[in-house]
């Protein structure tokens, strides 16, 4: 996606100075104006690039140095150059790598019933025009206003067999209510919490890409004999399918750093899940609770690697669908 | 990838029924399928407004159930016991929320605005390749940063201030991303040729011709931004330690924490769910209030 960008950046920026300036007499005066333009393109970009340098571009180097370097009791509290040996510890860290795979399975559950449900709910809304389906496509949208941990402490209520209504709602068909939170079931209740959250906003974007869409294509396809899956398996969904690779990216980059919900849930799901359930806790805790902030950054560090490695093998291999060449 | 699916006008102008909504059974079908949905999404929030109306210990026995009112009415009692309980802390948690997202959401919306303009309308050197890092950086998980964000603020005597909190929320690539593209388009070239023509400053240019034209891309990044900073947890929940400057995110789940562990004074369940209700307020009306912008606008993220 980057390189396309930048051919487009190139060929208009060395043919724009030729059709500004014809005349070879007003050429200087037009390379002054230019170099006075560029002084102020920087100007524009220098505040953000401020921020982007001092909390992006600099923790992420200090996180890579922190990895290469230990710091403890051992070397006398300084720090010592030791190479890739947090990695190399890291990789064969059976917490890590358990961790690494649970985010993996959570990407491979999680991602495709989120987005398939925000589809099918932008599909169906999409050949709806009744008050009902626009009331509905806001309060599907709700959920995405209220911040994760709300979302995961309300949901910590309704599981718990305490407070929630499970006993009741099971009692009605005289069954027992499953223990949400027990270690069997934790999985499914996080795969909930965050489809609820996630799927209203998705929706919406897929919605609004499908709006986009000319209705006449769909009487052409009809008069061809479509019917209405046919439309929204073989038109709807290609055309836009620049949207729906957008959102994928979104939520697998977000699973992958998964965090919050896991976190607030862990009081009420006593045991259920360790303080090292995702990669991040995992850091999160060694940096916070055991003070390890070297082995912390490696963690942190090639977690953030998996994550770059992941998307960007994704959009390229989704290119010709997003049209990011 | 230069266009940009910004459709406000057709969604909220003329609503044509499309699609296949020809056979009445299959509508019946959808709406079905929508009010399941629907249940889905707003049963939980109907027990959040359920469950602060009930006492601490109405939640777990009471005449309603789980889903319905109790007989009794606690709601005023609950709204005075977010008052009482250690001095009213909890608002002093949810002035810092509204402190850090503000100043988070519209720092950065400030600081894409600038950036974004400039990316896409004035070419200097160096300008392809710090787009291409930028696109870079919208991939690199933010979470990854906090561990040496945290040290690094640290090593600035920053930690356990309010700035460790705003400072690094000021970073929003994407919304610079999201404005450039925009711009791009939005603002033509011509325009600003010809008020330069006409005699007005580069200044003037960004104030009087392209803000006006970018007001659709300030509504969606700022929403996002703030959102992003008001939901923010894994850096309040590093970076901070005196329960002052807690934002309710953290306040709130740390009050759960102690009802989880600690017997009879310390569990205060009904605070937390009236708490947790009264903080989610004032998101979802602005939601509620402001759906003629965001509708369109978070298209914006579909680049086609």
């Amino acid at each position: 996606m980057t390189s396309s960008s930048t051919t487009v950046e190139r060929t208009t920026g060395t043919a724009a100075p030729g059709r500004r300036g014809p005349a070879g007499r007003r050429g200087l005066a037009h390379s002054k104006i230019d170099s006075k333009r560029q002084w102020w393109g920087w100007l524009y970009v220098a505040p953000f690039t401020a921020v982007f340098v001092l909390f992006l571009v600099i923790p992420l180097a200090y996180a890579l140095w922190m990895s290469l370097h230990n710091k403890g009791i051992a070397t006398g509290g300084q720090s010592v150059f030791v190479g890739l040996d947090n990695y190399a510890r890291a990789f064969s860290d059976p917490v890590f790598l358990s961790g690494l795979v649970r985010v993996a399975k959570f990407v491979l559950v999680m991602v495709p019933i989120q987005i398939g449900l925000a589809l099918v709910c932008a599909l169906v809304l999409d050949t709806l025009a009744t008050r009902l389906s626009k009331a509905s496509r806001l309060l599907i949208f709700v959920p995405y206003a209220i911040p994760a941990v709300i979302g995961a402490l309300m949901w910590g209520f309704l599981y718990s067999p305490r407070f929630g209504p499970a006993a009741d709602i099971f009692g009605i068909f005289g069954a027992t209510a499953p223990n949400f939170l027990s270690s069997s079931m934790i999985f499914g209740s996080l795969v909930n919490i965050v489809t609820w959250q996630w799927v209203g906003y998705y929706m919406i974007i897929i919605y609004a890409a499908l709006r986009t869409i000319d209705p006449s294509v769909y009487e052409a396809a009809r008069i061809d004999g479509a019917g209405g899956l046919q439309i929204a398996a073989r038109i709807k969904v290609p055309m836009i399918s620049s949207s729906m690779v957008m959102i994928l990216v979104f939520s697998l980059i977000g699973t992958l750093q998964f965090f919050t919900e896991p976190t607030v849930l862990r009081s009420v799901a006593q045991g259920a899940i360790p303080s090292d359930y995702t990669p991040n806790m995992y850091a999160f805790s060694l940096a916070f609770s055991y003070s390890q902030f070297n082995y912390a950054s490696t963690i942190a560090f090639a977690l953030g690697i998996f994550v770059f490695i992941g998307s960007y093998i994704f959009l390229f291999a989704t290119r010709k669908q997003s049209g990011l060449k | 990838m230069a266009s940009i699916t910004l459709d406000t006008q057709q969604t909220a102008g003329h609503d044509r029924r499309r699609g296949d909504a020809g056979r009445p059974s299959r509508r019946i079908g959808s709406h079905v399928f929508l009010l399941i949905m629907v249940a889905y999404f707003i049963i939980p929030l109907w027990w959040l407004v359920v469950g602060s109306t009930k006492s601490n210990s109405g939640l777990f026995v009471g005449s309603g159930g789980a889903l319905w009112f109790n007989d009794e009415f606690s709601l005023w009692d609950n709204i005075q016991g977010l008052f009482r309980h250690q001095g009213g802390i909890y608002w002093v948690w949810l002035r810092n929320s509204f402190v850090y997202a503000l100043a988070g959401g519209v720092g950065s919306t400030v600081l894409a605005l600038l950036a974004g303009y400039g990316l896409a309308k004035y070419r200097f050197r160096g300008r392809s390749l710090y787009f291409s890092i930028l696109l870079g950086s919208v991939m690199v998980p933010l979470t990854a940063l906090t561990i040496p964000t945290f040290v690094l603020l640290s090593e600035l005597g920053l930690i356990n201030t309010m700035w460790a909190v705003i400072l690094p929320s000021l970073l929003s690539p994407i919304g610079v991303y999201l404005v450039r593209v925009y711009a791009q388009d939005a603002i033509p070239d011509e325009m600003l040729d010809a008020a330069r023509v006409d005699g007005a400053g580069e200044l003037r240019l960004f104030f009087r011709v392209a803000l006006p034209l970018l007001r659709p891309a300030i509504v969606t990044v700022l929403l996002l931004t703030t959102v992003f900073s008001w939901n923010n947890f894994f850096l309040p929940l590093a970076v901070l330690r005196d329960t002052d400057l807690l934002p309710v995110t953290v306040g709130l789940n740390q009050w759960q924490a102690l009802s989880n562990a600690g017997a009879g004074g310390e569990q205060v369940w009904n605070l937390i769910v009236t708490g947790a209700l009264v903080s989610i307020i004032p998101l979802i009306v602005a939601f509620l209030s402001l759906q003629k912008y965001w509708q369109g606008g978070l298209s914006l993220g579909s680049i086609k």
